[in-house]
């Protein structure tokens, strides 16, 4: 049984901002997946649970005036996944969802639910008092830390960042829309998520009672190419161990521009700078890709126990170039 | 609970208690009294009320066809309400926390897991157990293929797998092999019947054409 909680489900965003406004512990409340775990699991409390389901406005994915794209922050991975426009104009992220966890959770975790997810370390969704739960301690950082991070743990966190859409919206140049008491902002999604070193307890740049409501994606510029290749145990519900999301634009067999973000490797999707150097203004050849999957762990912190990552990221990241390069 | 054919499908979760109804009162009267002490914040009016913790909210459910009002608590599961509730144990309480498929429900066609949704959340939706894809005291196609292709050992799983399997087939009547695995990935089995849940689900589409 879940523990208690005051709960509403209004039909209006306003309503919903109030209802979390006056909450002293309020959440919000999408597709449920990660939330009703969380709470089951008693990984952190709410006495109030604000459910933004029933809202008509969050929902839908459509083409904008620009020629840009809308996901409405309700709509599910699988809608992301199966949806024409997505597939056609922003491959990358189509992927991405169709990657995320087990059809069930597709069919009902939603894409705003996905980019705000508690992170998968055992010691966090253990009974570990760690720092991210508000302790004086990571756990990880001696104990076992198969799955954790080789980038951007500040040493103060390890985990690594779960989504899989996360990465291809950052790398797709995605704007992530949210209303707050304070009214409407927007936040690029390469800048949404926290790092440790500036708050250990926070995974997104949400403030308190904001909610997101939608991701807008830019028209596909001229030449562009996105892709998302995951590497995991086991091929369905398990998180990426490590995962590249491109997003590059091509003139001819040139690679003009672009940006490349990984999965599974940093407390936030990790955007690697390496990479896009070693590739921007070559053509993807043999030595280029060579160097491109040498790129990608430079700098990489490996733990006592995942330094098995490091050949994964090379390996995935070469075949992820060369299947990009082909078309 | 009671169950009536005829309840209309109200989504507001309109609240029964007393001390709930006096709380609602009491917010809108904040709304009317408000001076310069009070916060904007406390005294902001809301279309929907907030249901507070530990009260319970009547809902109505269509579940198989069949429409239910009944008073639940918001921390319910629809899991919990289809067995507890309603008596209808067809749907299984394996993990309860997403990662084994034996509590696979229907929502509108599409499968998802009932140890994960609120029963406040699928107010006005279509919801379908395992009982729902009897025909009479008939077996349905997918249920008749589990039985004659062997597609479970302990049975545990086979109410998740069998819903699952039902879901894929209103998407998709003829679905690939590889289709099949996809579809059936968010179920385990610890007997690892896999095979033959594989080739029941074909065999499936075939009874269903």
């Amino acid at each position: 049984m879940l523990p208690n909680f005051a709960y509403s489900r209004p039909r209006k965003l306003t309503d919903a901002v109030a209802h979390l406004a006056d909450a002293k512990n309020g959440r919000v409340h999408a597709g449920g997946t990660d939330l009703i775990g969380c709470l089951r699991d008693g990984i952190f409390k709410a006495d109030t649970l604000v459910s933004i389901s029933g809202i008509e406005d969050l929902h839908g994915i459509e083409e904008t005036g620009d020629g840009g794209l809308r996901i409405g922050a309700l709509a599910t991975i699988t809608e992301v996944a199966d949806n024409a426009l997505v597939k056609e104009r922003y491959a990358g992220l189509a992927q991405g969802a169709s990657e995320v966890a087990s059809p069930q959770l597709r069919n009902q975790g939603t894409i705003g639910g996905n980019l705000c997810q508690k992170p998968r370390c055992w010691y966090y969704r253990g009974e570990f008092h760690c720092l991210r739960k508000g302790g004086g301690i990571c756990f990880a950082a001696e104990g076992d830390n198969t799955f954790h991070c080789l980038f951007g743990s500040d040493d103060v966190c390890y985990i690594t960042h779960p989504s899989d859409t996360a990465p291809n919206l950052a790398a797709l140049n995605a704007t992530v829309h949210i209303t707050g008491p304070e009214g409407k902002r927007t936040v690029a999604a390469d800048a949404f998520h926290m790092p440790p070193s500036v708050d250990v307890q926070a995974e997104t740049v949400l403030r308190p009672g904001e909610i997101v409501t939608a991701v807008t994606l830019p028209p596909p510029p001229r030449g562009l190419r996105s892709s998302y290749r995951k590497v995991r145990a086991r091929r369905s519900w398990d998180f990426a161990l490590a995962g590249v999301a491109l997003a590059l634009q091509f003139d001819g067999d040139t690679v003009k521009n672009g940006r490349v973000f990984l999965s599974g490797a940093a407390p936030v999707p990790w955007r690697s700078r390496p990479v896009e150097k070693a590739i921007i203004g070559k053509k993807l050849d043999d030595a280029t890709i060579k160097k491109a999957a040498e790129a990608s762990v430079e700098g990489a912190m490996p733990l006592a126990k995942n330094g098995y990552k490091i050949g994964l990221f090379q390996g995935a990241v070469a075949e992820e170039l060369a299947k990009i390069a082909a078309g | 609970m009671k169950h009536d054919p005829k309840a209309s499908h109200c989504q507001c979760g309109g609240k029964m208690s007393r001390r709930g109804f006096i709380t609602a009162l009491g917010v809108g009267a904040a709304g009317v009294a408000a001076t310069g002490a009070m916060t904007a914040r406390t005294a902001t009016a809301k279309e929907t009320p907030m249901i507070p913790s530990g009260e319970m909210a009547r809902i109505d459910l269509t579940v198989n066809d069949r429409a239910h009002t009944l008073l639940v608590e918001p921390r319910w599961t629809l899991l919990h309400v289809l067995r507890e509730s309603l008596g209808m144990t067809g749907t299984k309480a394996g993990c309860e926390r997403g990662e084994c498929g034996a509590c696979t429900v229907l929502i509108d066609d599409i499968p998802r897991y009932a140890c994960l949704t609120l029963a406040m959340e699928v107010q006005g939706r279509r919801i379908v157990t395992l009982e729902g894809l009897m025909e009479g005291e008939k077996l349905g196609p997918v249920q008749e293929a589990f039985l004659e292709e062997d597609a479970f050992q302990c049975g545990y799983c086979t109410p998740g797998q069998i819903v699952a399997a039902e879901g894929l087939l209103r998407a998709d009547p003829n679905p690939s092999s590889e289709t099949i695995t996809r579809a059936m990935s968010g179920n385990l089995c610890r007997c690892g019947t896999y095979p033959h849940i594989h080739n029941a689900i074909q065999s499936a589409a075939g009874k269903r054409r």
